[in-house]
């Protein structure tokens, strides 16, 4: 039976209206709703699935950053986790924590831990990255299966169904591989209370960066972070004669 | 004390026979403190003693110890815990909990409902080692909070379960009767609370279901018939409520005493109707329960043969907080939706919230949730630290609470105008739902009655104590000259009011004395009452109306005051918005508590509550209203 690791990051709540700081350093996340990034939710959905299913022996969870990451994890736990490992990253240095970054401890832990799989979600909602599960795969020089709304684990391959332009894609990798999930790959369940209440028993493994290895130095400067333009007022036309003219005047026909 | 005694003159003191007594007293006093102390607290030893703000209150005295400072209960770990239950079930209600949906059919949809097992929604307080959560009074307040934002009517279903439903085996179970019901009420067994019957609704003591012992000793023969009992269709658990007899052991009679069981249908005997159709909480189950020769082994009785009435009280008084806890959910919701139409909708080329009309009743809003807020986390505050005087208090938040709900919920429906009116807004159901809280679980004008005759009882043991004490002087002049002094200062018109002043942030200084001021008139306002009327006091509810409700303002004001103390002392980042609400209730709520003392006795007002009972009188005799229209057709 397999072991799988999977990666989960604390972010910003998907509904709270993002605020740029006023030095333009960043976005305000003192005092900020957050929670477990919804693609990561549906990563730890069905590495716990796997493990019903059976196919899975253990499934441990893993999160990279500032003490307050552990609150992510005890939500993955809560779904149905085993254990959990908390990579400490300190707030400055978080602050420039790259995807490069993440997935040098991911593979170190994934190695360490003996995973046989690593799903993780196909991007964050906050930095919208989308590039850890193909780097962690680099660096393992592992397959990768990104994109997945379909997870099917038999003699030691990995059927992954992935939508792409055209329709489905269905790629087969070896294991050990890393998989990325996908908005459809599955609906996350509840964590229910009395899981809660039995997640805080769970362990977390707790280890620095330079417990695994991993340099943090920044390897981006952030120069500026700004508010989307505002959006112009729109104007209403008389009649359609109008409309293309005006079309024509600023190029669009 | 002696410092402002000081200060008036002989002239002043003139009117009092005990001016000597004072003076000698005071000599007495600093000569044998010692001495005093030790008879002081003997001669107190027979008379009750509360911790509760209300209760005291009635006497003119100011006991802060529940009130002040504000209630921090919660430690670390419990915080934690509490902290990531909030999401995961606030989630639930948004994303699968369909409050229109469970209205339209009258029932709380199966896989909600199956889904709020699983959640462990059913068992908040259960240990955990019994199947539940474990949760403390303010973990659960914070809990159906979230339900009370969400659906009220799932929020009877979880509450008639747990609150009242199997509480009384958490309350006065034996350690057998925990092990055996409590994981099965926590793993999908509904329980329900059995005492309403066609003709007891308020007078609880008038019961007429009947449990008798039989023969053989071994069991309790129930009979009899409940009605409007919630979930009473889907129950399978039951703590029921029966006259049994008992041997009075003075007297040797047998008579009739409430006794609680826990009834499982499983015993046979049990039925009930179909779900009555009501106004609102359409999805919570309200049925007849019908027990018929029902066999309930005597293990099963709860709290003790002849113990029911107690047992049924202290379930009530220790669920009503929560009440307050879920209508405060209710009025944060509702008042979010007149907000988000306040600041968006433009008529004659303004913003609605621009209109002073349109403030003044977000301002009211604010000021009512803000004291029901406050008063839920008060008293779960105060039951968390092992108070046992809540009693009052916690009916005076099941009053406010529901009555600011429904006045929240009418202003909200009231800014949104004809939207408010739509069904697809989702306020109507709110305020459909919202009416039964002023009924159930003792009326609101049962409560007001029981806060004022509560306190009036309390002021009068001590009263009765203070007559005790003039008979042998010497042996109780502490007391006396307590007492003395307090009402020296009072008949000279010597402002005695208690201060506050102390206990709060110098911003609510001036606000603190209003509320000072308004302990000190209540006092003497029970006295004279007490000193008018005697026992006839109980037939007074004209009366007793103005004065509940006098305790009502008081209490509120000094709760908002130590929220808002804390919220400033903390540098909370809205505390500066907390102090402008407490500012204005406070202000508002002495007006009140003066104007309402004082028409305990003013000719004018007692003249009109006679004209009153006369009206109503004749009514009465006609059948309705006494004059035909103006056309007389």
């Amino acid at each position: 039976m397999a072991r799988v690791l999977v990666g989960v990051k604390r972010v910003i709540d998907y509904a709270v209206k993002i605020r740029v700081k006023p030095d333009k350093s960043g976005v305000v996340t003192d005092g900020v709703k957050h929670g477990l990034n919804p693609f990561d939710e549906i990563a730890v959905e069905e590495a716990v699935r796997l493990k019903e299913k059976k196919i899975a022996s253990e499934v441990i969870a893993v999160s990279c950053g500032i003490p307050q990451a552990q609150e992510s994890l005890r939500t993955a736990l809560a779904m149905g986790a085993d254990r959990a490992v908390h990579v400490e990253v300190p707030q400055p240095q978080y602050d420039s924590l790259l995807p490069l970054h993440v997935s040098k401890i991911l593979a170190r832990v994934a190695v360490d831990e003996k995973a046989d799989i690593v799903i993780v979600g196909k991007q964050a909602i906050d930095d919208d990255s989308n590039q850890t599960a193909q780097m962690t795969a680099a660096i393992l020089g592992w397959p990768q299966a990104t994109f997945a709304s379909e997870v099917t684990v038999a003699d030691g391959n990995v059927l992954v169904k992935r939508e792409v332009d055209g329709g489905l894609e269905t790629v087969k990798v070896k294991l050990p591989a890393v998989i990325s999930a996908d908005l459809r790959l599955n609906e996350p369940r509840y964590a229910t209370l009395p899981n809660i209440m039995k997640a805080k028993k769970k362990p977390i493994k707790k280890l620095t960066a330079a417990d695994v290895g991993v340099d943090l130095a920044p390897r981006q400067q952030v120069l500026s972070v700004e508010d989307p333009p505002t959006r112009q007022a729109g104007s209403v036309v008389p009649d359609v004669d109008t409309l293309i003219t005006k079309l024509k005047e600023k190029g669009h026909l | 004390m002696f410092k402002v005694y000081n200060k008036l003159n002989r002239n002043q003191l003139k009117t009092l026979e005990d001016y000597k007594t004072v003076q000698k007293t005071r000599r007495l006093l600093s000569t044998s403190a010692i001495h005093l102390k030790e008879k002081t607290s003997d001669s107190k030893k027979d008379v009750k003693q509360s911790k509760s703000f209300t209760m005291n209150l009635f006497r003119g005295q100011l006991q802060t110890s529940q009130v002040f400072p504000y209630p921090n209960v919660l430690n670390d770990e419990q915080t934690e815990t509490l902290t990531s239950l909030v999401d995961p079930v606030t989630k639930f209600f948004k994303e699968v909990n369909n409050p229109l949906k469970n209205d339209e059919i009258e029932t709380v949809e199966p896989n909600t409902l199956e889904g709020l097992w699983d959640m462990g929604a059913f068992s908040l307080q259960v240990p955990q080692d019994l199947g539940g959560l474990g949760l403390s009074n303010t973990q659960y307040a914070r809990m159906v909070e979230i339900v009370g934002a969400h659906d009220l009517a799932v929020g009877i279903v979880l509450g008639a379960h747990q609150s009242i439903g199997f509480k009384g085996i958490l309350l006065f179970g034996t350690p057998e009767q925990k092990a055996k019901y409590l994981p099965r009420v926590s793993n999908k067994e509904f329980a329900a609370f059995c005492l309403t019957e066609p003709s007891s609704g308020s007078d609880a003591g008038s019961i007429r279901t009947r449990a008798v012992l039989s023969p053989d000793g071994k069991h309790f023969v129930l009979n009899g018939n409940k009605i409007w009992i919630s979930n009473g269709g889907m129950a399978e658990i039951m703590t029921v409520f029966a006259q049994t007899p008992v041997k009075d052991e003075k007297t040797g009679k047998t008579v009739d005493k409430v006794t609680a069981f826990i009834v499982e249908r499983a015993f046979g005997g049990v039925s009930n109707s179909p779900p009555e159709k009501k106004m609102g909480i359409k999805a919570s189950n309200t049925a007849e329960v019908t027990y018929e020769d029902v066999k309930i082994p005597i293990e099963n009785v709860l709290g003790g043969v002849g113990q029911g009435f107690k047992v049924a009280m202290n379930i009530l008084n220790n669920g009503r907080f929560g009440m307050a806890a879920a209508l405060s959910g209710t009025m944060r919701s509702v008042t979010a939706k007149a907000v988000e139409h306040a600041t968006t909708r433009v008529q004659f080329g303004k913003r609605l919230d621009s209109f002073g009309s349109i403030q003044e009743k977000l301002a009211r809003m604010a000021m009512l949730h803000y004291v029901t807020e406050s008063m839920a986390y008060m008293i779960s505050g105060n039951m968390d630290s092992g108070s046992i005087d809540y009693h009052l208090e916690a009916a005076i938040s099941k009053c406010f609470a529901s009555e600011s709900a429904w006045y929240v919920c009418d202003e909200a429906i009231q800014i949104l105008g004809g939207m408010g009116y739509m069904k697809a807004t989702g306020l109507e159901k709110v305020m459909r739902d919202l009416r039964i809280f002023r009924i159930f679980e003792g009326t609101n004008d049962i409560l007001r009655l029981f806060v004022a005759l509560t306190g009036i009882q309390f002021a009068g043991s001590h009263l009765k104590e203070l007559q005790k004490a003039f008979k042998n002087p010497t042996a109780n002049l502490g007391l006396i000259l307590e007492e003395v002094t307090k009402r020296a200062l009072s008949s000279v018109g010597f402002s005695s009011a208690p201060s506050l002043s102390h206990l709060v942030h110098p911003k609510l200084s001036d606000a603190a004395n209003l509320a000072g001021q308004s302990v000190g008139l209540f006092g003497p306002a029970v006295e004279s009452l007490l000193i008018k009327h005697g026992k006839g006091i109980i037939d007074e509810q004209f009366l007793l109306n103005r004065l509940a409700q006098a305790a009502i303002d008081t209490y509120t004001m000094t709760v908002v005051l130590s929220r808002a103390t804390r919220a400033l002392n903390l540098g909370l980042p809205t505390a500066d918005y907390e102090a402008l609400l407490t500012q204005v209730y406070c202000s508002e709520a002495s007006d009140r508590v003066a104007s309402n003392l004082l028409q305990l006795k003013s000719g004018k007002h007692l003249d009109n509550f006679s004209k009153m009972s006369d009206i109503a009188e004749q009514m009465c005799q006609s059948g309705g209203l006494v004059q035909p229209n103006p056309l007389n057709l």
